[in-house]
């Protein structure tokens, strides 16, 4: 169960990560974020998120137009 | 906050931003908040046309003329902008209200907000001083918490800068 959630749908690149950053920066470590979006351009982007910052993609999966991320704040 | 060896190992950006219309204020506006987002110190630095993107108040428009590439989805297909369209009074000010539409009806970020965002990421935004001198400007017309500098502030920076791009 996540901690918090985010919704970024209708949202486009970048607004999906800044307010997936904007979020986890409000979070203690160790706190799961749950992210849904309607970009396709995230599935990538939020990878690519993760391995930088060192947080943590714990799942990336979509149903229908909609993309959701569970992330661990690092 | 970082400690020490994170922040020698912290990775660094710099953008020089020289073009102030609505299109070309997209590039280092995207790129400069996402990587701050991912970690990463981010320095931009406002000089000739793109020192308008400090303003407070922002009113950008961009050209049709010579923007050979440019095709805009409509009514099903896409319609490329004759370089007459730009003789037209008032063209470039509708062209952007045309794409300022557009990009609010696909969920892209307004200007204002990827600059709301590069302050709340603590970019740090450097206003060219020469290019203020030069088109009379105060630090007054732009917004709160820029620094000014020149061409050595921004040398400084580059050079222990482990991205530098010109946009």
């Amino acid at each position: 169960m996540a901690d918090q959630t985010l919704n970024a749908e209708g949202l486009n690149c970048p607004l999906p990560i800044l307010r997936a950053k904007k979020t986890l920066k409000g979070m203690s470590s160790g706190q799961v974020l749950e992210i849904t979006a309607t970009d396709p351009g995230s599935v990538a982007d939020m990878a690519a998120f993760c391995n930088q910052t060192g947080n943590e993609l714990l799942s990336s999966s979509s149903e229908g137009d909609v993309y959701t991320y569970e992330i661990r704040k690092a | 906050m970082l400690d020490d060896s994170q922040l020698e190992n912290a990775k660094s950006m710099s953008i020089i931003v020289t073009k102030g219309t609505l299109d070309w204020a997209y590039p280092p506006f995207i790129l400069g908040t996402t990587a701050a987002a991912m970690d990463v110190e981010v320095t931009m630095f406002f000089t000739f046309y793109g020192l308008v993107l400090l303003k407070k108040d922002l009113d950008l428009g961009f050209s049709t003329l010579g923007n050979a590439a440019m095709e805009m989805p409509m009514m099903g297909g896409h319609m490329k902008m004759p370089n007459m369209v730009s003789m037209l009074p008032g063209a470039g000010a509708l062209a952007g209200t045309m794409m300022k539409n557009l990009m609010a009806k696909k969920g892209v970020a307004s200007i204002e907000d990827l600059r709301e965002a590069a302050v709340d990421l603590e970019i740090r935004m450097i206003a060219c001083q020469m290019t203020l001198d030069l088109f009379e400007y105060s630090k007054e017309d732009m917004i709160d918490g820029i620094e000014l500098g020149g061409a050595a502030t921004y040398m400084e920076n580059a050079l222990k800068s482990d991205i530098n791009l010109f946009i």
